[in-house]
């Protein structure tokens, strides 16, 4: 499934990088620990996280993930906003809270997933 | 490829806004020369804890790199605290990184760990009161 579309499905408020969203989602991750993302995300997710700061960034581009979403309605710092303007990270942000984003995520890639099986 | 490509990057500690910098760069250099995705996945990750540990740790620090036919060699030299006990450092869930650095999701006591399971081989040589140097190698004809 395309980034947009879960977007769109999440009303997810991308504050980051717009053309990232013609990519594949592959995944999810739910993780507030960096280095645990970087043990165990895989390319092509989307990290679901708490984190705002700058090292959010960093992590997203060298995991080759599809994009991060940023949970409880945080607002992040215009620095960070110019730093994955720069890497080409795209931010998305969500009133919901991270298990709320994260059941939401997991059924929509798993419908799709079923649907891309049955075509 | 029978010379030795080589480049360097120099590391200050505390400067959390940069971080990942030259990791990227070199992740950036390793798709230039088409290393294989499984070997700069690998590298990415080694590389970024351990500019993380020296920005964390340390005042200062070097990360360099060295590429032959055969290995990528990663080699991070540190002016810093030095590790007392280098076998405690190495399990997971140890840290001595400060409270506000875990509040940003470091110093979980994973990076030693993701690092050596990302390499084939890792040295740790320590002197407390100097400095830290980890020497990694990444084999290329295993992947």
């Amino acid at each position: 499934m395309k980034l947009q579309d879960l977007a769109n499905k999440l009303f997810l408020h991308t504050v980051s990088c717009d053309k990232g969203l013609s990519k594949d989602v592959s995944g999810g991750y739910v993780s507030d620990l960096l280095s645990d993302v970087l043990a165990n995300c895989a390319e092509g997710s989307v990290w679901i996280t708490l984190q705002k700061h700058t090292n959010i960034v960093a992590v997203a581009s060298l995991k080759n993930l599809t994009g991060i979403i940023i949970v409880g309605g945080r607002e992040l710092e215009e620095e960070v906003l110019k730093q994955a303007e720069a890497k080409e990270v795209t931010i998305m942000t969500s009133p919901m809270s991270a298990f709320e984003t994260a059941g939401m995520v997991y059924q929509l890639l798993h419908e799709s997933k079923g649907s891309e099986e049955s075509c | 490829m029978n010379r030795t490509i080589e480049g360097s990057f120099q590391l200050i500690g505390g400067d959390f806004t940069n971080a990942g910098e030259s990791s990227m760069q070199l992740k950036q250099k390793l798709t230039e020369i088409e290393l294989g995705k499984d070997i700069i996945k690998k590298a990415a990750v080694v590389a970024f804890e351990a500019e993380m540990n020296v920005i964390i740790h340390a005042a200062a620090g070097w990360l360099r790199y060295y590429i032959t036919k055969q290995e990528l060699r990663i080699v991070i030299e540190d002016m810093g605290p030095g590790i007392a006990d280098i076998e405690l450092a190495m399990k997971e869930g140890y840290s001595t990184a400060p409270e506000w650095v875990k509040n940003m999701g470091w110093g979980a006591g994973m990076g030693m760990a993701n690092m050596k399971r990302n390499c084939d081989e890792m040295k740790v040589d320590s002197v407390v009161g100097e400095g830290t140097t980890i020497d990694i190698i990444i084999n290329l004809n295993n992947s």
